[in-house]
């Protein structure tokens, strides 16, 4: 189960209004790359995964995501609140007020409706860890576009934080990888389960067969 | 940081975030001794802070943390996502 603690990861203030950034970086809350497709990929794929290292890497970047998911959300709403009609039409936000008004939406920046389709739970540990280290290098890059069209330090400072936890999670992910590798690799053996037209010897020759 | 509120908010802040990057170090260096020790440390002194924010402001956990007389310190602004919560962090660059 999860405990909330009612405060941010990270410090999110403010002063300025931008309706045209806050568009922007919506997406990492329901976009492609975002931090709901983070936080369900990992915390889905951890039910599978075979090592100690993985699983609990997996089941706490998961939950970690879900603070940022936090932080993106606090973002947008502050970018957004004291915007008035005129801001809201100029700056491009008319597309997502029709359908959204000051909401915050699960949404690509584009305007996509969040889908699960951005994440996958393969079922292969391996094919997972690696799926998670190019969402982590995806994020990344998509901070570093954010913090291009920012100049707002108040805006900078939150994004700068997140795009280093993404570095971070890639490095842990690298790490969990391994361990799943060396892992298969002991046991000589596809523990993962193939495919049952594969199935016809089903004596492999590792030590658990045995 | 003008307040006292602040300036434990974020003494916590930082203390939490510092808990949440070694935990993920330990998760696969789990034998690193010299950093179980550092991570142990520094969730004792969380523990003190949390335990002097919530005295002083408001309760942090939904279900962890003991109600005062007034439970409207938990339903109560601000929440974490407002302005009104959050604090400027100095020195920084
Ligand atoms: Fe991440």
């Amino acid at each position: 189960m999860w405990v909330y603690e009612k405060k941010l990861e990270f410090p999110v203030k403010i002063k300025k209004t931008n309706p045209a950034l806050a568009k922007c970086i919506l997406t990492q809350y329901g976009g492609p790359d975002g931090e709901l497709a983070a936080s369900l990929r990992y915390l889905s794929q951890r039910f599978t995964t075979v090592t100690p290292e993985a699983k609990a890497t997996l089941n706490d970047i998961g939950t970690e995501e879900l603070a940022h998911l936090e932080m993106i959300g606090s973002i947008v709403m502050q970018l957004s609140e004291d915007a008035d009609m005129q801001e809201i039409k100029n700056q491009g936000f008319d597309s997502y007020y029709v359908d959204h008004g000051l909401g915050i939406y699960p949404a690509s920046a584009s305007g996509v409706p969040f889908t699960a389709a951005y994440l996958q739970s393969k079922g292969d540990p391996i094919t997972d860890l690696y799926e998670d280290m190019a969402a982590e290098q995806k994020a990344r890059s998509t901070y570093e576009y954010l913090l291009n069209l920012t100049d707002d330090p108040d805006v900078a400072e939150p994004l700068k934080f997140l795009r280093e936890r993404e570095i971070v999670h890639f490095q842990r992910f690298g790490e969990a990888l391994r361990t799943v590798q060396d892992y298969l690799d002991s046991e000589r053996c596809f523990v993962i389960p193939k495919p049952n037209f594969m199935n016809n010897d089903k004596n492999c020759g590792c030590k658990k067969c045995k | 940081m003008n307040n006292k509120r602040d300036s434990i908010l974020n003494r916590l802040t930082m203390l939490d975030f510092m808990a949440v990057d070694l935990h993920l170090y330990l998760n696969t260096h789990p034998n690193d001794k010299e950093v179980i020790e550092k991570y142990n440390e520094i969730i004792k002194e969380a523990e003190e802070v949390r335990y002097e924010y919530e005295k002083n402001f408001a309760p942090l956990c939904s279900f962890r943390s003991a109600s005062s007389e007034h439970h409207f310190n938990w339903i109560n602004n601000p929440w974490p996502w407002s302005r009104k919560f959050n604090y400027y962090i100095e020195g920084e660059e």
